[in-house]
């Protein structure tokens, strides 16, 4: 697989809904076109709700993964 | 679709600045200012900006109070109105649950869960929706009603509309929604 360098970090370990949504969408503005997002998440609601986001926003769900400690990893290319 | 920023009957709208001037509109009526409503309301306008969309609230009767500041004190022309302000102190920090109220315990409780569990407040939530540039209309008819002056409201407000702008935007808006 591709090296991925994030653009962008996002700690969002320990927010609820609607936060993680909310800021990734405000760091997708942050970046160019292209530019990588990578994020983690502990709500179990960025399961549904992330990849809805990505889809309903154009943006590019490159990758999601939940780790042995239960952390969501995610990682969007803004379109 | 016009373009709804020129339209006269809805001047009091401007585009949420996170949409594009082709991004769907939502729009949110919010009656109540109990909290268990005034969450939901944030909620989906917050959310409605992240996902690109012209979010408006229309805050009118019980949901005014909601944009009431917290030191607005005893607000109203005369002794009904004044009446009003007494049992309803309004702002988003003083806020009664729809059931399980319990003198204020509810509220608290509910509160301290929302801490536990990371949740955003009310506050926090309607500060975010200002600072996400979700239009916060409030409705001019209530205010004249209970006696509410501009200056008893938060900074930052537009211009106070009516039932006649609301029904114009929600005609062009694809998500209608009434809390």
């Amino acid at each position: 697989m591709e090296q991925i360098i994030a653009d962008v970090t996002l700690d969002l370990e320990g927010l609820m809904c609607p936060m993680p949504v909310v800021k990734l969408a405000q760091a997708i503005k942050t970046v160019d076109p292209g530019g990588i997002v990578v994020a983690t998440a502990t709500d179990p609601g960025v399961l549904a709700d992330i990849p809805s986001w990505c889809k309903s926003t154009g943006n590019d769900l490159v990758d999601m993964h939940r780790d042995d400690a239960k952390v969501f990893h995610f990682t969007v290319r803004r379109a | 679709m016009t373009a709804a920023v020129t339209d006269p009957l809805i001047a009091g709208h401007t585009e949420t600045e996170e949409s594009t001037p082709e991004a769907e509109k939502m729009v949110l009526i919010a009656c109540s200012d109990e909290m268990d409503k005034a969450w939901p309301v944030l909620i989906l306008g917050t959310t409605g900006a992240a996902y690109g969309m012209d979010v408006t609230i229309f805050f009118t009767f019980w949901g005014l109070n909601l944009l009431k500041k917290p030191d607005a004190g005893i607000t109203g022309d005369n002794w009904k109105q004044k009446m009003l302000a007494v049992f309803n102190r309004g702002s988003t920090q003083h806020l009664k649950l729809s059931k399980m109220n319990f003198a204020g315990m509810g509220p608290k409780m509910m509160g301290d869960l929302a801490k536990q569990y990371n949740v955003s407040s009310v506050p926090e939530l309607l500060t975010l929706a200002q600072d996400m540039g979700v239009t916060l209309w409030p409705c001019g008819m209530t205010m004249e009603l209970m006696g509410l002056k501009t200056e008893d409201l938060i900074d930052g407000l537009p211009d106070p509309a009516g039932a006649g702008s609301a029904v114009a935007l929600m005609k062009e808006s694809s998500c209608n929604l009434f809390i």
